[in-house]
């Protein structure tokens, strides 16, 4: 299995897209510390990127590197290898390249910048979002065999979960204002990752201070151990699922 | 004129015997001290006639139930402390005209039915409470129908850890007293740090009221009163003053109050009123205001507050100019659509306009009440959405095409620049230097 990840490393680097990658993140990071003038306001604004184009770029990367390592997976599976370790094996590759990429471009400067909790906050809901979009591109990607078409069902993902969600969520909240909806919004937060990592961020921050009855009731949640725990282990089932079931569809697959 | 030197001795005699006289109807002076005749507070003061000092040296003097009723001068020297051991009211004043000062005055237990304090006057004119420190009492300083009072450089420390909003009481405690000058306390610990009720004509200046349960400052039934230079700092639920016209409140730094339900101010039926030159930092909300109309705003410094002001549409005809907003999650918000408010010449740090002709005012106006904040007052768990990428979205559509926001509130000629306050520096630092001088002085 190492071998495999490492073949699958090797490929990737080659690519120089995950380099691309790194110096983005790197140049947007220090770029928005420089700029912020506080680190708390570089921490917000790079919350906000984070949010948006760590999942884009690891969901469009993953999908187009299974496709593209389509043949190199036949070849595998040809050979007396379990499919299961084949397909974790491209898994691990893809998103530890990834997160390597993500704790160089983004890890460092909040290192340097605005060390403490909240940056760890940030830098490991990145991580859980890299893993996160990884698993649901591998999961896009095994539904059609299709390039184009997986490609688009990735970006609809995205879209859903960077976008349309909040948009739903809101929607709702507006609809039933009537009630009391505080648990209720905690509930569905928890059903995007996004929205999670954003959330346990936020409430880190001094902003927090401000969202009155509704902030205070989460602060209490996600301030204790149990809270936080819970919480992080929510992002461990958004990684768990979708890998799973990719995983099942991949293995039933007839290649 | 034989013997000019002759004249001079006797006109020294006179002068000198006109003094005496003058002294002695001042009054003497009764010692209290662990070797001195008086050996307790009570008695001394008990003894004392009209006019008379009396002055306790350093030490510890248990005692509870002290009433003055003759106009006097109850003095302490060496700093002593008058423990009330919990047995009740430390000092009753009975009489017009009484100083009390340089003591600390201490352990007053929390009773519902009488309302103990360290000092307590009642029905009483010119009294002065000076330099006194007072700790772990249920009411520090509780004047009623009294006037021309001043309350000076007192010290006064409650203790709130684990305790009930009911069971504390204020710092200082005013009612139907006119007249007052609260000048350099700090206040902290207590239920309310300034508690005024019904009290007139007063002016509270340079105190620092802190870390209190419920407010640092809380006023009703209040008129013309000023509040220049306090400090108002991490109070359970900040300050909060209502039903009072002709208020000035300049030059005061309303800070760190946080919480669910916490504001820098709240203004309830005030009107007629002067808030100019304050500072509202890193509180919940920095002003809400409800019911409350023709009130001027200038020259203010909202900065990292979540919201800058709270505007209920109940407020009408005040006036925001000069202001900086920085920094703050929501700078106005809102809970309806009709406004009669006015902005103008406000700096906005979210303000994306542009000036063509370089006159420092924008040439679009600003409205600074964005949708997301009016759905947040309609429907608080949404805020859980904040920085959302959707939120902005939706904010900045609205903000091209205006539609549910309110059309009136708006700032016709934001300023593209911060107003630089600190310009002013030097001109509020002799105003600060007046008002640290004696007030006499002034």
């Amino acid at each position: 299995m190492n071998k495999i990840i490492k073949y699958v490393l090797y490929d990737i680097l080659r690519s120089k897209i995950v380099v691309a990658y790194t110096l983005f993140l790197l140049l947007l990071s220090i770029g928005l510390f420089n700029l912020g003038g506080s680190p708390d306001k570089g921490l917000l604004s790079l919350l906000n990127l984070v949010l948006l184009t760590v999942p884009l770029i690891s969901i469009v990367f993953a999908t187009t590197h299974f496709y593209n390592s389509y043949e190199f997976m036949e070849l595998l599976v040809s050979q007396p290898i379990r499919r299961s370790k084949i397909f974790l094996s491209e898994y691990l590759g893809v998103s530890l390249s990834l997160s390597a990429a993500f704790l160089i471009g983004v890890g460092i400067p909040v290192l340097l910048f605005a060390p403490g909790a909240t940056g760890l906050y940030l830098v490991l809901t990145g991580l859980f979002i890299t893993f996160i979009f990884v698993a649901l591109a591998f999961l896009a990607s095994v539904i059609t065999r299709d390039k184009a078409k997986g490609i688009g069902i990735a970006l609809m993902l995205w879209f859903y979960f960077a976008l349309i969600y909040d948009g739903i969520v809101l929607f709702i909240l507006y609809s039933f204002g009537d009630y009391p909806l505080e648990y209720a919004t905690l509930a569905l937060t928890a059903l995007n990752p996004v929205d999670l990592g954003r959330v346990m961020v936020l409430l880190n921050l001094d902003v927090s201070a401000m969202m009155g009855y509704t902030g205070a009731l989460y602060k209490s949640i996600f301030g204790s151990a149990w809270g936080v725990g819970i919480a992080f282990l929510v992002l461990v089932l958004w990684v768990m699922v979708p890998l799973l079931l990719s995983r099942r569809a991949f293995i039933r697959r007839d290649l | 004129m034989r013997n000019p030197s002759k004249h001079i001795i006797i006109w020294t005699a006179c002068a000198f015997v006109l003094l005496l006289t003058s002294l002695q109807a001042v009054g003497g002076t009764l010692k209290v001290c662990t070797t001195c005749e008086y050996r307790s507070v009570k008695e001394a003061v008990s003894k004392a006639k009209a006019g008379d000092v009396v002055l306790v040296d350093g030490g510890t003097y248990k005692e509870s139930g002290i009433t003055i009723t003759q106009p006097i001068r109850l003095i302490g020297q060496n700093n002593p402390v008058i423990d009330g051991n919990n047995s009740g009211q430390i000092i009753t004043v009975a009489s017009d005209n009484v100083t009390i000062q340089g003591f600390t005055l201490q352990n007053v237990a929390t009773s519902y039915t009488r309302d103990d304090a360290a000092i307590r006057v009642k029905q009483q004119n010119n009294i002065q409470i000076l330099n006194n420190t007072i700790l772990k009492t249920y009411f520090g300083i509780y004047l009623q129908y009294a006037d021309s009072i001043v309350i000076k450089d007192n010290v006064i420390k409650g203790e709130n850890l684990g305790r009930t909003e009911s069971s504390l009481g204020n710092a200082i405690h005013l009612y139907y007293t006119d007249d007052v000058q609260i000048i350099g306390n700090d206040v902290q610990g207590h239920r309310d740090g300034i508690y005024l009720e019904t009290v007139k004509n007063s002016k509270v200046v340079r105190n620092i009221s802190h870390q209190n349960m419920r407010y640092g400052l809380h006023f009703m039934f209040s008129d013309n009163n000023v509040y220049t230079h306090n400090t108002f700092q991490k109070n359970g639920a900040g300050v909060a003053v209502m039903y009072t016209t002709n208020v000035h409140m300049e030059y005061n730094t309303f800070e760190d109050n946080w919480g669910a339900a916490s504001y820098g101010l709240l203004l309830k039926e005030i009107n007629n009123s002067f808030i100019h030159n304050n500072i509202f930092r890193r509180n919940t909300t920095g002003i809400h205001m409800e019911s409350s109309s023709r009130l001027d705003f200038k020259n203010n410094v909202f900065e990292r507050n979540g919201w800058a002001i709270k505007l209920m549409t109940t407020c009408i005809d005040d006036t925001f100019r000069l202001n900086n907003f920085t920094g703050n999650s929501f700078d106005i918000s809102t809970n309806g659509n009709a406004q009669h408010n006015y902005f103008e010449h406000n700096y906005w740090d979210k303000y994306t306009g542009y000036d063509l002709d370089k006159d420092g005012i924008g040439d679009v106006p600003y409205r600074p009440v964005s949708l997301y904040s009016m759905l947040v007052e309609q429907v608080p768990p949404s805020i859980m959405f904040m920085r959302s990428f959707m939120v902005d979205l939706l904010d900045n559509m609205e903000k091209v095409m205006p539609s549910i926001i309110p059309q009136t509130l708006v700032d016709e000629k934001p300023l593209m620049k911060k107003i630089d306050h600190d310009n002013n520096r030097e001109f509020v630092q002799v105003l600060r230097q007046t008002a640290s001088a004696p007030w006499r002085e002034r």
